[in-house]
């Protein structure tokens, strides 16, 4: 029915011509690169090896990999215990305070997120706000060592992450329909059961994209963990910083990335297989959410 | 006949705006503090001295600081500028069109978006240096027009997604060119998503650290990379001063391009 015309090519082409120069040709590109070996004046030697990955079992990367995993879940379940009741909050609001609070949620965008973390080692310095409202308050007689400690790199990580956690929650929330929660009530479920076996099930969709959306990024934030951790509390982002700015590692650098991407692709996989076991036991479908 | 589960009505009401209240406690008292020790006699920013205008003059002599705002400002214009003109066309592309790789395609952007920010970083700076591309203000370009493509293209494209395509071969079936059907229909149909597109882009390119520091270059330093350096050694008064304007800048931006929606 409708004719050949050449807009549809310049819809079509530029766009794709663009991912694929630049989403698709970098990635493949990291990917050899994580097979060549190291070369002092070249950067890049292109003997292929598998010598990148088997170092990464060295159990100094190992460690790394392991605190910055646990950092990050610690991270992601954070965000999510205080995100979700502030989503299902933001969700029942009336449409104009709503788009207020989802605005307030944007704002402190605006100011780069290295400003920003540098505003919290302000705070959480010894001679701080919070350790000077405990002094004053009498709840502690010495300052507290807040910074350089895991506790400082979840509080940054959580900082800059939580609105990441809060819009896709809230985005499912808000098509949450009220009746069914209100069916479960009349035939008898306690709010506990409400939650667990209806409000839960459904907005899974945005638990998991939330959790994955905090969760991998909190491995590469390494001017978080630069600024508010110290030398012990390393992320992922800081060994892969490290390889590529200091040391002139890169191949090695692209081997971690490449394992940073796998663990991204194996956790969708597994939300994937779980969400059609459900689906197959006869549970609710993401399609009609 | 469930009530007896439940708290009592005045500490559900008290846990929720405890909530409420300690997450924009968190969100807003770093930002609170930024802005104070702009305005702050003492240069650390550990105590209150007093009120002072005199980190502004600081600041505005303060070439290199300077500099790096400016830069940080064009990158993020022109690249949300680049990624909402294309976004707007592969959305058309993906709800007007079949062609092949389309499948392809939208499972690149869906990577793209998935892919944590160091990983695209060290993307970018392979292929940048591959192609002999130096980096500076194009790597930069092309960096943060490729890292806010994704959220463009899907911006648009769930606008348009609600609109019914009939209208548009009824407009081809009247004589309208396939350009005149996408101008005088598609385009206006989609004015909130392209904004709302623009300001993300524009949100996500000046909040950017990671991809960043991997591709801008000596010669085209922007904010982030400038304060990042400054961190090291101490940040003066004013960083916060320009963080203070820069955030002031971008919410008049904001309310500027929601008067404008409305009075349309």
């Amino acid at each position: 029915m409708t004719r050949p015309d050449p807009f549809r090519w310049i819809s079509i082409l530029p766009v794709n011509l663009w991912l694929w120069l630049w989403v698709l040709l970098p990635t493949l590109l990291v990917v050899i690169v994580s097979f060549a070996s190291r070369d002092p004046a070249e950067l890049i030697a292109w003997d292929f090896t598998f010598d990148n990955y088997t170092r990464l079992a060295d159990p100094l990367y190992l460690q790394v990999f392991w605190h910055s995993l646990w950092l990050a879940g610690i991270t992601a379940l954070l965000c999510l215990l205080l995100g979700f009741p502030f989503a299902w909050w933001l969700a029942r609001l009336r449409p104009g305070p709503r788009a207020l609070a989802l605005f307030l949620i944007i704002i402190p965008f605006w100011t780069n997120s290295l400003i920003r973390t540098y505003a919290i080692k302000l705070i959480l310095g010894k001679q701080g706000l919070i350790n000077t409202v405990l002094l004053q308050m009498g709840i502690v007689e010495t300052p507290l060592d807040l910074l350089y400690t895991p506790f400082a790199v979840v509080f940054g990580l959580v900082y800059i992450l939580f609105p990441f956690m809060v819009l896709p929650l809230y985005s499912n929330l808000e098509k949450l329909d009220h009746s069914l929660i209100e069916a479960a009530r009349d035939l008898g479920a306690g709010r506990w059961q409400v939650l667990r076996q209806i409000v839960i099930p459904l907005t899974m969709p945005g638990i998991v994209a939330g959790t994955l959306i905090v969760f991998l990024p909190a491995m590469g934030m390494f001017y978080i963990s630069d600024l508010l951790g110290g030398a012990k509390n390393l992320l992922v982002g800081n060994v892969v910083r490290n390889q590529f700015l200091s040391s002139m590692d890169w191949p090695f650098g692209s081997a971690i990335s490449i394992t940073l991407i796998v663990l991204m692709g194996l956790l969708m996989l597994a939300y994937f297989q779980a969400s059609k076991r459900i689906n197959r036991a006869g549970g609710i479908h993401d399609s009609t959410l | 006949m469930t009530r007896r589960f439940s708290l009592p009505f005045n500490m559900t009401r008290f846990a929720k705006w405890l909530l409420v209240g300690s997450v924009f406690l968190y969100l807003y008292v770093p930002i609170a503090v930024l802005v104070a020790n702009g305005f702050n006699e003492h240069k650390y920013g550990t105590e209150w001295r007093g009120f002072t205008l005199k980190w502004f003059e600081k600041l505005w002599h303060n070439t290199n600081l300077m500099d790096a705002a400016g830069h940080s400002l064009v990158v993020a214009v022109s690249s949300a500028t680049l990624a909402t003109l294309l976004g707007a066309l592969g959305a058309i592309a993906m709800y007007r069109y079949d062609f092949r790789g389309k499948k392809f395609m939208g499972g690149l952007v869906f990577v793209e978006m998935m892919s944590p920010d160091i990983v695209l970083a060290i993307a970018f700076l392979l292929i940048f240096m591959a192609l002999g591309i130096s980096l500076g203000f194009w790597s930069l370009l092309l960096a943060h027009t490729t890292f806010c493509l994704p959220f463009t293209i899907i911006t648009v494209f769930s606008r348009l997604n609600n609109f019914d395509n009939s209208v548009l071969d009824a407009a081809r079936d009247l004589g309208a060119s396939e350009w005149t059907a996408v101008r005088k229909i598609l385009l206006p149909m989609s004015a909130p998503a392209l904004i709302a597109g623009w300001l993300l882009s524009f949100t996500l390119s000046l909040d950017d650290v990671i991809i960043s520091s991997f591709v801008s270059g000596p010669g085209y330093e922007i904010l982030p990379i400038r304060v990042f350096s400054l961190v090291k050694i101490g940040v003066s008064p004013e960083v916060n001063v320009l963080a203070t304007l820069m955030l002031v800048l971008s919410l008049t931006l904001v309310l500027l391009s929601q008067w404008i929606l409305k009075r349309k």
